[in-house]
């Protein structure tokens, strides 16, 4: 009985506020969108970085023939230019020595933060090369012997790169101290301040649909006020008489929740893995899953359902004297 | 039944208070008309016994209990045991007769089994027996007024508070509404009702209380309408 009056109760509200109501659910719609959105893509952007960063090494490019010899042909220029700066500077004194190599190996292993260390003969890094670049017109002019020896180091600590730079750039027999994270990073500055952006779109679309709820709820308390003045005088419980007013808030909430969750599912599907396919088409980036997404959207609807309700409620004691 | 003990009301940014200094005791089963020029502090008495406004000083005793102590929560569980009937009926006028009647209950959560049977009753009761689907616009005032007395009765509550229940009304209709508010009385409900119908409370000779400026000016029983206004 309680349960069917109360439905027929929320019913006729929502189609009394017909146009708030679309409104409301709309705002809600692309605020939890949005939020949904920032959600996937902040997880996104996690495992990309643990993926990315585990490939990235630090890697200690050593000097070869052809180093040595540049760099000092560019030291005997009486004028003096700086060319190629670090072959300016390093390589002075001939290439890698065995030794060299030994020692910095060894020291390398002795570091603590050091995870693994790979060495990557001259051969293997042409061999690697052509692999990547073989069909290029470049790749067919360049030699085993233009090829530099490489340390692959792996660190435990990726963020502490800086301690490998500084200890090896410059020493003899290195050429240059390469840090690749250097470069994916400024990719995930940029992720970084989309999402930021999107979260602060939400917050702002956020506090419109907040605003149209109370000022629904206002409309709806004034439109039913002879019901709830003769609910209050036959002593109906501030509860009963509140419970509608929220209902209809909630369900507002909760259809704008599941429009968000269409479109986040949507999103995934036409946009990750079939319509525009990134999927295929961006390979390099490991894309979420359904599991992800899905896993987002209870949060959706659970805030899509709760918030609207709490806005109601406390609207409801301003406008609604119980 | 009621008991006022040297109640006080004042409004804020109101300088002189609506009520003042009222005492008085009301016994169950009693007929009470409550008389006074508007202003006089009539609808502020009524609406702190229904506790829509709380006194300024002293006590207002309702049902045994005191309304300063009665939490917020507790207080729709004592308007379920008043019944209040206005000038305006305040029926919705998209609901039916019965519906209108049936909502009063509907809202207190009353199962449904009892409700359909209360509401034929008591609109046997007050005399609209036969028009259980018609709807508030198809009625006369008198009839109207009737259905929002069969609302405020349908709970059985043991006070009515009728203001002004004929002021919308002729006089012939009003005799009607004033035989069923007699009856009702007898049931052993006590009513309480605000008028300004001189000729009604003369015909009735019932206890009359007088307000005038908020004060307690005259409690007469079988009393009359009094001075001229």
């Amino acid at each position: 009985m309680r349960a069917q009056f109360v439905m027929s109760e929320i019913g006729v509200g929502l189609r009394r506020n017909l146009t708030m109501t679309f409104a409301v659910i709309i705002s809600v719609a692309l605020s939890l969108a949005l939020f949904g959105g920032s959600l996937l893509m902040r997880e996104q952007v996690s495992k990309m970085k643990g993926y990315w960063y585990d490939k990235a090494n630090v890697t200690i490019y050593l000097c070869n023939k052809q180093d040595a010899q540049e760099a000092s042909e560019s030291n005997t220029k009486a004028d003096g230019t700086p060319t190629q700066a670090a072959g300016v500077t390093t390589c002075l004194k001939g290439a890698v020595t065995a030794d060299q190599k030994k020692q910095i190996e060894t020291e390398l292993k002795q570091m603590d933060l050091v995870k693994s260390v790979a060495y990557e003969s001259a051969d293997e890094a042409y061999k690697h090369y052509q692999e990547q670049y073989g069909h290029t017109a470049l790749a067919s002019s360049i030699t085993p012997d233009q090829m530099q020896e490489s340390f692959r180091v792996k660190l435990k600590n990726p963020e502490k790169y800086k301690v490998v730079t500084s200890a090896f750039a410059g020493r003899d027999g290195i050429h240059t101290v390469d840090d690749q994270r250097q470069a994916i990073d400024v990719l995930f500055k940029i992720l970084n301040y989309v999402n930021i952006a999107a979260l602060g779109i939400m917050l702002i679309m956020l506090i419109v649909a907040l605003l149209l709820i109370v000022n629904t709820v206002r409309v709806s308390a004034f439109s039913r006020r002879r019901e709830t003045g003769i609910m209050r005088l036959v002593g109906a419980s501030s509860f009963y008489i509140q419970v509608p007013f929220i209902m209809e808030a909630a369900v507002a909430g909760l259809i704008g929740a599941v429009i968000a969750c269409l479109m986040l599912v949507s999103g995934q599907y036409f946009v990750i893995d079939h319509g525009f396919e990134l999927r295929t088409k961006i390979q390099i980036i490991d894309f979420m899953g359904w599991s992800s997404v899905i896993a987002k959207l209870p949060y959706v609807l659970f805030i899509g359902l709760l918030m609207p309700s709490v806005a109601a409620f406390l609207a409801l004691r301003k406008y609604l004297k119980v | 039944m009621i008991r006022f003990d040297s109640v006080s009301k004042s409004y804020p940014k109101q300088n002189r208070p609506a009520l003042r200094d009222v005492s008085l005791d009301i016994a169950k089963g009693e007929f009470v008309f409550l008389v006074g020029s508007s202003g006089s502090g009539k609808s502020t008495f009524l609406r702190l016994i229904l506790r829509e406004e709380r006194a300024s000083h002293g006590q207002v005793h309702v049902l045994g209990k005191d309304l300063a102590k009665l939490s917020n929560w507790k207080v729709p569980q004592m308007r379920r045991q008043l019944g209040t009937v206005f000038q305006d009926f305040r029926l919705l006028p998209n609901k039916t007769v019965a519906e209108n009647v049936a909502f009063a209950q509907e809202v207190i959560g009353k199962p449904r089994g009892e409700i359909r049977k209360a509401v034929p009753q008591v609109l046997e009761l007050v005399g609209l027996g036969g028009k259980e689907q018609r709807m508030p616009g198809e009625l006369s005032g008198g009839e109207q007024q009737r259905v929002a007395i069969a609302r405020a009765f349908v709970n059985r509550p043991a006070l009515l508070i009728a203001d002004e229940p004929t002021g919308n009304l002729d006089p012939q209709t009003s005799v009607g509404i004033m035989k069923l508010l007699d009856r009702i009385n007898r049931t052993g409900t006590t009513v309480i009702m605000a008028t300004h119908d001189q000729q009604i409370v003369d015909q009735m000779r019932k206890r009359v209380i007088e307000l005038e400026q908020g004060r307690l000016v005259r409690d007469q029983s079988r009393g009359v309408y009094g001075y001229q206004h």
